[in-house]
This record gives structure tokens, sequence and C-alpha cells, in this order.
């Protein structure tokens, strides 16, 4: 009987019912209706040895192909240091729970205190709670601080260039509140100012855009920021921390909530998760934030220590007034992009952008040279870069997949079906950009 | 737990000009950021660290000295089912056939990936007695408020836009209003008797054509199973309501009885509490929803289907709630706890619940005598003390949390469930020997005895740990959110 999580002998079980007063382990449940109880065994496979465990997910992963990711949209193969793996896998901090008892939590405290510190520097805004499950989630949480500052107000306006798995979950939440999401036009790939100011009026909650967008784009948002808070709504940038070294903040473009996904710093691409997403705002919102917050404060003998704070905002206290229900954050996914910012710093973090701005370019301007391709969108680009293809693209992606190569996200937009959007980070070599063209050049449809 | 490191944070040992990573070398050519337009760029510099390898990697060595896990020492955390988390599910997770996987990558690369989701959801369905899983809700909140938006899509899609009442035991955890309101529904409590279970006479007035659901966990937080539940189950169905099953309570219910046989339609899964993957610190979790067979196609998208070929393709489907992630969850948390269920397997998940509930009793018996125990009789998985027996000493149940941490323990759930004044709420999981809960219990009575006859030391705990007592009023008067708050005052 006995087992390797179930430390308890026969003779352990027989002394402990007799403490309690029962004869059976059946007998602690004998209030339990008869009629309910499973009478069975489990419908599944008799336990494993870890020999055995190892096999099966050998045999599984055997089934997955690893490809050289040219992929992005919203997901992007950056590198992740060694030590990160080897930090974040340390079990004080990998098997706690959420911070209530701060005495012997400081460890998991003081990196969301510094990740907190770091995310609001990054987006140019004053506060960061200590982050969210990913970045299509942590964008309806802003929504819901909009709806809160708006009071009655029931119209969202929204990018047309915000990434579709955003837009769709935000969706769904806005559906269960009778909210109004329109989309604001683009032009060139770049948000259309006079469209927004055609839509909008007093009735806006908030106005959403993706800064470096769908598409690649860096997008330009001269005047947004005024033409919003004119008609007394939030502006909301979605954006993606690792671009923000070297491209405008959402703060310095006078965004009111910066919100996304955290997981281009470093984050394994782990097929969609775990990630992490963020929320920023300025100070004049900290309270309408969901999640937790910590604080500095001190403790009894006046060392600098730090605790979960603000706690009124949140479900366990508000209940149904509360409004989020989130009751955690990210955990150990916000020490992951703490330690990986904190080694990349001020400069690494510049030169993966560079590195990947680089690689970007070069391959985009050699497809396009191959004949083949020509570029959708004339705006400047980062990483991303979006291509309309003079032949099939599932079947060109067919194509570079038997190489071992993922060329590539075909757009959702309709009338994007002859497009793709292309990724380079810094993990990618110039063999394998040059291979891949090679590749292309190859292809006959 | 080291006392000499603690406290610097990361900017404060950097240095202007120190590197902690190396990147290739730029071989594209004459390819430059300064190339965009200035209006696009960045305007002030970050305020990133500049810190070499080593000191990033003591800095959070030592930090993590600062901290308590499971793997530290017991954790009886009531409702949190901290039990523990085995390695080799992490080992698992980590396997690079799986992380170096783009979610957008065509599933003909993905078919194992897709096998996985697949067995997952199809064991939680086996083990709750429920049609069909979802495995992409991130955690047990965000299960819970998918669970309850299929129910308020199922109402919405009979015509029957009214029925917005879900009602909650008033012992019920925090997130099930703040999920509820999140959905646009409403919450009623019904009131509890006596022995802390639902009172059916009290809710039976506030059945009617209103009524969405009703939402319980059974064990429910006092740890008692709910034995009228059939009962219950049939008035919320007679009154055309679902019935929503948390999950957090779960553990105790293993290899005994299940939720879909109990009367549940709806219901989440924590996995990080009942299948043993790590908490993190608070996260990251993941927290399926599972549904009865007609509720099936509300699932949320994308979801994962086997074909009549045995090959795995992601579906779509028109009459699914919509979207709720971007894509199949907390997928490595997923692996991790298919790991576990093949590691258990039939014979041993099946004796979690059982021992689960001994370790809880045996504590609950052995301290009965110097605690107060509000709610007598077998308790399941958890139960719950009202502070100590002896009220003269004035010592409240967090001096008791407090000085528990100087004798190497996390503290239990203080102030939860809101029913007592001075709840203590204590589960311990079955994966702790005899010989950790014997340890415990004499510790807890240690500490009892020291309420009496050295109050000021219990009062006045920790006085072990890395920080002593924490000012949680100032940390709200003047909060300081940033290491900027910080040297600005």
């Amino acid at each position: 009987m006995a087992f390797k999580y179930l430390p308890h002998t026969e003779a352990e079980i027989s002394d402990m019912l007799r403490t309690v007063g029962v004869a059976t382990l059946d007998d602690l449940y004998a209030e339990v209706p008869d009629e309910l109880k499973l009478k069975r065994d489990y419908d599944m496979p008799e336990s494993k040895s870890e020999l055995e465990v190892r096999r099966v997910f050998q045999q599984l992963g055997d089934k997955n192909k690893s490809l050289i990711c040219f992929a992005g949209s919203g997901v992007y193969d950056h590198y992740t240091p060694s030590i990160i793996p080897t930090l974040v896998s340390r079990s004080e901090f990998l098997t706690s729970y959420t911070p209530y008892q701060a005495e012997v939590s400081q460890g998991t405290l003081q990196y969301i205190f510094e990740y907190q510190t770091m995310l609001a520097d990054l987006t140019g805004l004053d506060y960061s709670n200590s982050s969210m499950y990913d970045g299509t989630t942590a964008t309806t949480e802003a929504m819901f601080m909009a709806l809160a500052v708006g009071k009655k107000k029931k119209r969202l306006l929204v990018a047309s260039t915000l990434h579709p798995q955003t837009l769709r979950v935000l969706q769904t939440y806005a559906g269960f509140h009778g909210v109004n999401i329109e989309l604001i036009a683009h032009k060139n790939g770049q948000t259309d100012f006079e469209d927004l100011q055609s839509r909008i009026s007093e009735d806006v909650a908030a106005v959403f855009v993706q800064a470096v967008n769908y598409y690649g784009v860096i997008e330009d948002y001269a005047g947004f920021s005024d033409l919003c808070h004119a008609h007394k709504a939030l502006f909301i940038v979605n954006c993606r921390p690792s671009t923000l070294s070297v491209v405008r903040s959402p703060g310095e473009w006078g965004a009111d909530i910066a919100v996304g996904d955290a997981q281009s710093l470093g984050i394994p691409l782990g097929y969609g998760g775990p990630y992490i997403g963020f929320l920023c705002a300025t100070k004049a919102l900290v309270r309408k934030m969901p999640g937790r917050i910590v604080g500095a404060t001190t403790d009894s003998e006046g060392k600098r220590a730090f605790v979960l704070t603000m706690q009124a905002r949140e479900q366990h206290i508000r209940r149904e007034k509360a409004t989020s229900n989130i009751c955690t954050n990210q955990g150990v996914m916000s020490l992951f992009v703490t330690i990986y910012m904190s080694l990349m710093g001020k400069q690494g973090l510049k030169e993966v952008n560079e590195l990947s701005y680089a690689g970007a370019h070069y391959l985009c301007d050699a497809l396009v040279k191959t004949g083949k391709f020509e570029r959708v969108f004339s705006s400047p680009f980062l990483n991303e870069f979006c291509l309309r293809s003079t032949s099939d693209v599932t079947a060109l992606q067919n194509h570079c997949l038997r190489e071992g190569f993922h060329f590539g996200v075909r757009p959702e937009t309709p009338g994007m079906e002859d497009c793709v959007t292309i990724a380079v980070t810094e993990k990618r070599t110039k063999e394998e950009i040059d291979k891949l063209v090679e590749l292309i050049k190859n292809f006959q449809p | 737990m080291n006392n000499t490191y603690y406290g610097k944070l990361i900017f404060e040992i950097s240095q202007p000009g120190r590197v902690g990573c190396s990147l290739p070398r730029n071989v594209f050519g004459n390819y430059s950021l300064d190339e965009l337009p200035a209006a696009l760029r960045r305007r002030s510099d970050t305020l990133l660290p500049e810190v070499d390898e080593l000191s990033v990697v003591r800095h959070y060595t030592n930090m993590s000295n600062n901290n308590f896990g499971v793997d530290t020492g017991f954790y009886p955390l009531g409702s949190c089912t901290m039990k523990y988390n085995p390695k080799i599910n992490d080992e698992m997770a980590a396997d690079p056939k799986f992380t170096a996987l783009h979610p957008s990558q065509p599933v003909e690369t993905t078919q194992g990936a897709l096998q996985l989701y697949d067995e997952v959801q199809r064991t939680l369905s086996e083990i709750s007695g429920l049609h069909r899983f979802t495995l992409n809700p991130y955690a047990g909140a965000h299960g819970e408020m998918v669970g309850l938006m299929i129910i308020r899509t199922y109402h919405l899609r009979r015509g029957d836009a009214h029925r917005t009442k879900i009602i909650v035991p008033n012992s019920s955890h925090g997130t099930n209003p703040a999920s509820a309101a999140v959905c646009g529904l409403q919450i009623v409590e019904v009131k509890s008797t006596e022995d802390g279970t639902v009172d059916v006479q009290d809710l039976i007035p506030l059945l009617d054509e209103n009524l969405a659901g009703m939402m319980m966990t059974n064990p429910n937080t006092l740890g008692i199973f709910e034995t009228q539940i059939p009962e219950i189950a049939r008035l919320i169905h007679e009154a055309g309501g679902l019935m929503y099953y948390d999950g957090a309570n779960l553990n105790p219910m293993l290899g005994v009885c299940r939720p879909g046989d109990m009367g549940f339609d709806v219901m989440h899964i924590n996995i990080h509490k009942t299948f043993s993957t790590p908490h993190g610190g608070g996260g990251p979790g993941a927290g399926p929803v599972g549904v009865r067979e007609d509720l099936a196609e509300l699932l949320p998208n994308p979801q994962v289907c086997r074909l009549d070929d045995g090959t795995y393709s992601l579906c779509h489907h028109e009459k699914s709630i919509g979207y709720i992630s971007r894509f199949l969850g907390n997928y490595g948390v997923l692996m991790r706890a298919y790991a576990y269920l093949l590691t258990m397997g039939r014979e041993q998940i099946k004796r979690v619940g059982a021992l689960s509930t001994l370790n809880a009793n045996y504590i609950k018996e052995s301290l009965k005598d110097c605690y107060e125990l509000p709610i007598k009789g077998l308790c399941k998985h958890e139960f719950v003390f009202d502070g100590l027996k002896d009220k003269s000493t004035e010592v409240t149940t967090l001096d008791v949390a407090k000085r528990l941490l100087d004798y190497g323990y996390h503290a239990p759930t203080i102030y939860f469930p809101l029913l007592f004044h001075q709840s203590l709420m204590i589960e311990p999981t079955e994966t702790e020997s005899k010989s950790t809960l014997d340890a415990f219990i004499e510790v807890m009575r240690k500490i009892a005895e020291e309420a009496k006859t050295s109050p000021e030391i219990v009062k006045n705990a920790p006085h072990h740990t890395p920080v002593r007592r924490l000012d949680d009023v100032k940390a709200v008067r003047e909060p300081k959110l940033t290491f900027k708050d910080l040297i600005e005052s």
C-alpha cells in the first residue's frame, strides 16, 4: 500500500483512526449518502514509475515537431538566459503560496516589488500591479477599469490593428456587460486618427490601441490621448514590454493604462503558456487596479519590508462589489521576467531589439527582392512585418515546414488571405535566414 | 533563513556600465534602430538595473532564502491544498519537445501536445463525473468565471435573460460573488445551519423564476460534507437553475464521490490544489471547467478534438461562449498535472481523499482540548478552530499564526471563513506523514501553553523570521509601490 507521495504506514493509519474514533477509512465518510459513493475504480491507467512516466512523455514529445520559428503574432521566440530556469525553479519560490504571511514571504514580495518597478518604468506609467494571467485577460481587466471610471458608459473604441485574439476575449467579456465594441479603421497599418475623431463622443469609456500592432507596425499616437481625455475616455495602450526600451512608451504617448503580455521577456513559446499579463496605470487610477499590489513598509523594528497592500480593492474584501475577481498573479512567471530584465538590464534589452530589428529588416528586404512578395504596409516596423505573397501562402508555408521552418502566421483579417506576418528575434542566425530565403526562392507553386 | 543579506533591491546593487548578458554579434549589415522616426522612439532611458551575472544569481538565491514553501516545511493553509509538488512533473514540463512549440504551429506538428491535452481532459471527466472539460482557464477564479458565463449563456439561449440570481452559501469563497458580478449575475446568500451546512429551509424561499443557479463547494469551507446535496440539487433543478461546483475542495472527494454524481452541472478544478502543481507564490495555476453533456457545446474556444482517424485538431465551435484566453491556457501547468495523473494512476489517486481526511481529523481530535472547535464531528480535508479555547489570555488567532512561523511552520488560513471571529483553518493534505502532524500538534499545544504562561512572546511573534511583524496600515496610508517611490520619499 505504501506509496512515495502517501507516507502513511498501515500501523499509523490504525493509530490515527483510533485517535479520531472510527474503525476504518470508509467510516470517515459515514455521513455521505451511499447512493452518491463511487463504488468502482476510476477508469484510468495503472500507476506508473518515474521511468515509465518519462517514456510516456518521450513518446508524446516525439509526436511534436520543433521548428525554426519565424512566427510571432503576439508570441516571440526570444532567448532565455540559462540562469533563469535555475533560479525560478528554486522550490522556496515555486512551492510557496500567495504571500499572505509576509514575514516568511519576503522573497516573493520583494521580487514582485522589483517587477512592479520595472514594468512601471518600461511602460512609462506610475504603477504596475503584481501581474495578470496573460495579455488578453489583462486587456479585459483594463476594460473593467474603464467601465468603473466611466460609470454608465457602454462604448469602447478598439483599433482594428489590435490582435484578433485579444479582441475576441474582450468581446466575450464585454458581451456579459452590454458593452458595445466598435473598431477604428486603419490606414497603411496605422490607426486612423480621423476615424477615431469621427467616432469618439462622451459615451465612450475607453479607446484601445496596440502600439507595435498585429501586423508589426509601430504606430504613431500623436493627438490620441488629448482627444480621448477631451471626451473623458481612457486611452489604453496594449504593448509588448520587451520593445519599450527602444520604442516610445505608453506613458510617453499619454496613456492612462498600459496592458499586454510580457511573454517576450524571455519566456519560452511553451505552446501558449504559461505566459504573463501585465497592467500598469497612472497614479489617479491605482485604486481601481485589479489584482495584487505589493508595497513597501516597515516591520516592528523599523526595518524596510514588503507586503501585499491596498487589499480593500480586492474580491476577498469587497466580494461582489469588487471590479475584478482576480485573486492571484502569475507568480513565478513574474519572477521569470524580473530576472530577465535584471540580467539584460538597460543595455541588453536594447541590444535584443537592435538584433531583432536588423534580422527582420534583412529578411524583409531579401524576401521582397525574390519578387514573390511585396510589403503590405510601408509604415516603420520593429521585428515583425507583413508581406503580400504572389503564391498561395499555405502552400508556401507547407513547403518551408518540410524543411523545418515555421514561416510566419497568416493574418486572420478578411481580405488578407494572401498575406503572411513574419517575425525575427535575436535567436535567428544569418544562416537560418539565408536558408529560408533560399527555400522560398526554390518554391514552385 | 538568511537574515544578513535581507533587504537590498536589485536597483541598489546596480552599477552603471555593468552587464549581465552577452548576445550574438550583429552580422546583418547596416540596419539600425536609428532609422526609426524620432517620434516613435523612446525618449527617456529605462531605469533597468546594470548588474553582472553572478550578482543577479546571488540576489535571487538569497531572496529565495527569505521565502517559505512546501519544500521548506509543513504548510497547513486551509482551502489551499498545499500538497507536495513532485519534481518529475516540473522536469517533464520543461521538455523542449513541448516548450519550443509556437501556438500557431500547424496541428500536424503538435500532435503530442494536443494528445496530452485531450488525455488530461478525459481523465478529469472520469474523476469528476462530468461529460467534457476545457483546460483553457488560467486559474480557479478564471475557471469559476467561465463556468458562470456558461450558466448565464445557457439561460440566455433559452430566452431566460431574467435568470440572473446565483445563490451562494454565506461561508463561500470571496471569489464566488466577485466572479458572478463579472458575468453580470447577482449573488444572493443562503444561511448556514448550526452545523455549518446549507439551511435548506432558508433556501426554498429564494427559489423563483429569476434563479440562474447555485454555487457550492462540497465539502464546504468548514470541511463539512453537505449531506443534503441530492435534495438541494433537486430543488435547484426544479426551479430551473443549474448547480455549480467550486472545485476548491475537491481533494477529499477523490476516490469517494464525484461532483457529477452529486447533481452538479458545471464545475471548475483547481489544478494547483488537487492535482499537485506548484502554487508558485500566486501562479501560474490552471482552472479547467467541466460540464454535463448538453452544455458541452458552450465550452470556450479553441477546443482540442480527437478526429475519427485518431489524430487531434483544434476546433472552434459556433455555439461556444467564445474565447476566454489566448490559446490553450497555461499549457505547462497541464503537463505537470498529466505527469501527476500518470504517476498516481487508478490505485493511488483513489486513496488521496480518505488520507487527506484522516490527516485533518487526526489534527482536529488531537488539539480540540486547547483550541475552540465550533463544529464538532467528522470533518473532511480541513476544519476550522475558532481561536484558542482559553480566551482569557487575549492571544488572538493572528498571534498564534505568527508564533507558528517562529517554529518553522507556515500558518493556517486565518480569519476565514467569516462565520467565526477567530477562524484558524487547517488543511494538512494527504502527503504529510504522521510524524510531521505529531510535531505540528506538539508545537500548537506549546503555543497554547505559552499563551497562558508568557503571552507577550506570542503577541510579539514572530521573533526569528527575516523580518518582524509588518505595519500594514502604513503600507496603505503611504503607498510605496515602486523603487522610485522609495527614493523620492
